[in-house]
């Protein structure tokens, strides 16, 4: 019997459940653009589907100082706090 | 519970009874509850110390113990009956059948394992007993198996073989340096491990270190674990990034880095096995693999290790540690992240030196894409040969820049966008420009310290090497320099 020492940090990844599909957009939908170049056409076109067609809903933009680094606290604060919804692209 | 709730009731109603009850429990939560809902007199033992230290296997164990602390008796579980012998013994007959209805209490009663007995757990609190400086949990291997395939089938290898990590060999690897094995040296994107000195030196093991290297891959793991190097963004990008380390100073004769011949290939255990380590800790204690969070396109093998020493006395200028703020006597590890590399600047004709950092500049127009500029930075290697040839002219580093800067300048022009290749200055942005805007020169680098500098190879050929970078300064990654403090 071999005994080894665990290289891990021992902890088990917390699970985490894609969230439940709504039924239908409603609210504030917030479009965040990672700052990868064009980006922020792709957010463009979407912005301007969504107006078309659910003029009801509101769409909100953002975007990470930088793609290379997580979003900052605040960032994410500021997103779950006023949205619905965030649609989030990655584009190049 | 309720038994111990009146005994607890009477105990503080008699005066003439030098009897104290104690609770010890095991949770915080249960704790909580034993004060809460029946005012126990209760002992946090949640680190399980004493309950460890008391040898308790089963809860509830009642143990009777005396001023000096000798157990006189020891009930496991609950039995009706013995309980109650115990009391009378202690209060008397009397006052024990009249505490509460016996009847109503179970005979008896097996009790649970005691957390302290808990596989996963028993042995660190041996090992805190033993005063042992390992808290890893140990992982058996069990003696059909075999501790390579084992190790493999955990995830714990970057593909190839790894010295198991015994508790021996990591006690090795721990003499290799003066911290504390606890100390926790940093916390590793993408899931924020907790970097002890421990894991890394279960990790240096692994990867085929020797203790004294220890130190050196202790400092470069606080160095890529810093907001300006961005390991999270080095690992995640599809770019195929990875931490190139540099070791200067006097450690690279002490622990026999390879600065000479082959300095960026195989064959020095340093040179191999630092940039491993390094690369394992991000793995697992970063929890980085490829196709998690790694999510590189092509990959590099620059990905296994990449890690070399400057050869500082071959070289006629300042070290890449002194230039970047530290005496020369200091051992500095500096990170670089790279994404291409070495590619070699085959350059076998030049004699003169603005021809030779011409030769620079030709080829790291290349870095990325020859059109693309302001992108990137360089770590150029620059090989014992052609330094000859630089300081015959009595070049410097501020002059090889220089070089760079000039040859690989391009107009604005040249770098849009066109038929040839998409790459470069986007159309509806040319069309914003104006004439002078578009005949004005964009070297290569957006500024002459994005070409880091340092000397390493063997005396014959001349053939100097560079490192492409990533996405560089604030919004990718900054190369960060770390003394190695317990070195003197």
């Amino acid at each position: 019997m071999t005994t080894i020492l665990d290289p891990t940090d021992e902890r088990k990844p917390v699970h985490r459940d894609v969230t439940p599909r709504p039924p239908e957009i409603s609210g504030t939908v917030a479009l965040l653009d990672i700052s990868k170049p064009r980006g922020s056409l792709l957010l463009d076109r979407l912005q301007q589907r969504l107006a078309e067609r659910l003029p009801e809903v509101k769409t909100v933009r953002y975007s990470k100082p930088t793609f290379t680094k997580p979003a900052p606290d605040t960032l994410r604060q500021e997103i779950l706090g006023n949205s619905d919804f965030v649609v989030e692209a990655l584009a190049d | 519970m309720p038994l111990l709730a009146v005994l607890n009731t009477y105990l503080a109603g008699q005066t003439g009874i030098a009897l104290q009850l104690l609770v010890l429990g095991q949770t915080v939560e249960g704790n909580q509850q034993l004060a809460d809902a029946h005012a126990l007199p209760v002992i946090d033992d949640s680190d399980l110390r004493v309950s460890f230290a008391s040898d308790i296997d089963t809860v509830p164990t009642l143990l009777q113990v005396d001023a000096e602390g000798n157990t006189s008796t020891e009930l496991i579980g609950f039995v009706r009956s013995e309980w109650q012998a115990l009391l009378s013994n202690l209060l008397g007959s009397d006052a024990t059948e009249q505490l509460l209805d016996w009847t109503g209490l179970p005979e008896w009663r097996p009790g649970c394992g005691s957390l302290s007995v808990d596989p996963l757990i028993a042995q660190r609190l041996q090992a805190e007993a033993d005063d042992s400086p390992l808290r890893a949990r140990r992982v058996e291997v069990a003696i059909q198996d075999d501790e390579f395939e084992f190790m493999f089938d955990q995830g714990f290898s970057d593909g190839l073989p790894l010295v198991p990590p015994t508790p021996e060999r990591v006690l090795r690897m721990l003499a290799g340096t003066r911290r504390d094995a606890q100390e926790v040296i940093a916390l590793m994107p993408p899931n924020m491990g907790e970097v002890s000195v421990e894991k890394v030196a279960i990790n240096a093991v692994m990867a085929g270190c020797r203790p004294e290297y220890l130190p050196v891959v202790l400092t470069a793991v606080e160095a890529v674990c810093t907001d300006a190097f961005n390991i999270h963004g080095v690992m995640a990008t599809t770019m195929g990034a990875s931490p190139v380390v540099v070791v200067n100073g006097p450690i690279r004769e002490r622990i026999g880095m390879n600065m000479k011949l082959g300095a960026l290939g195989q064959g020095n255990r340093a040179n191999a096995t630092i940039g491993r380590a390094l690369r394992l800790v991000v793995r697992n204690l970063g929890g980085a693999r490829p196709g998690g969070t790694e999510r590189s396109t092509l990959g590099n093998p620059m990905k296994f290790t990449m890690c070399f020493a400057e050869w500082e006395e071959r070289s006629p200028w300042s070290a890449l540690h002194v230039e970047r703020g530290f005496a020369s006597e200091d051992s500095v590890v500096s990170v670089f992240t790279m994404t291409s590399g070495p590619t070699l600047i085959v350059d076998q004709d030049s004699r003169k030196a603005e021809q030779l950092a011409g030769s620079f500049g030709l080829c790291l127009e290349n870095a990325f894409h020859p059109k693309s500029h302001f992108a990137t930075d360089v770590l150029l290697v620059v090989c014992p040969e052609h330094v000859d040839t630089l300081i015959r002219d009595g070049y410097d580093k501020a002059e090889i820049r220089a070089r760079i800067q000039q040859v690989t300048a391009r107009p604005i022009e040249e770098l849009a966008g066109d038929e040839l290749s998409g790459v470069g200055f986007k159309p509806e942005a040319v069309a914003q420009m104006d004439a002078e805007t578009l005949r004005r020169k964009l070297p290569k680098f957006r500024n002459p310290e994005d070409i880091h500098i340092v000397v390493a190879g063997s005396d014959a050929g001349k053939f100097s090497g560079a490192f492409h970078g990533w996405a560089t300064g604030e919004i990718g990654s900054i190369p960060v320099s770390k003394k190695i403090e317990e070195v003197s």
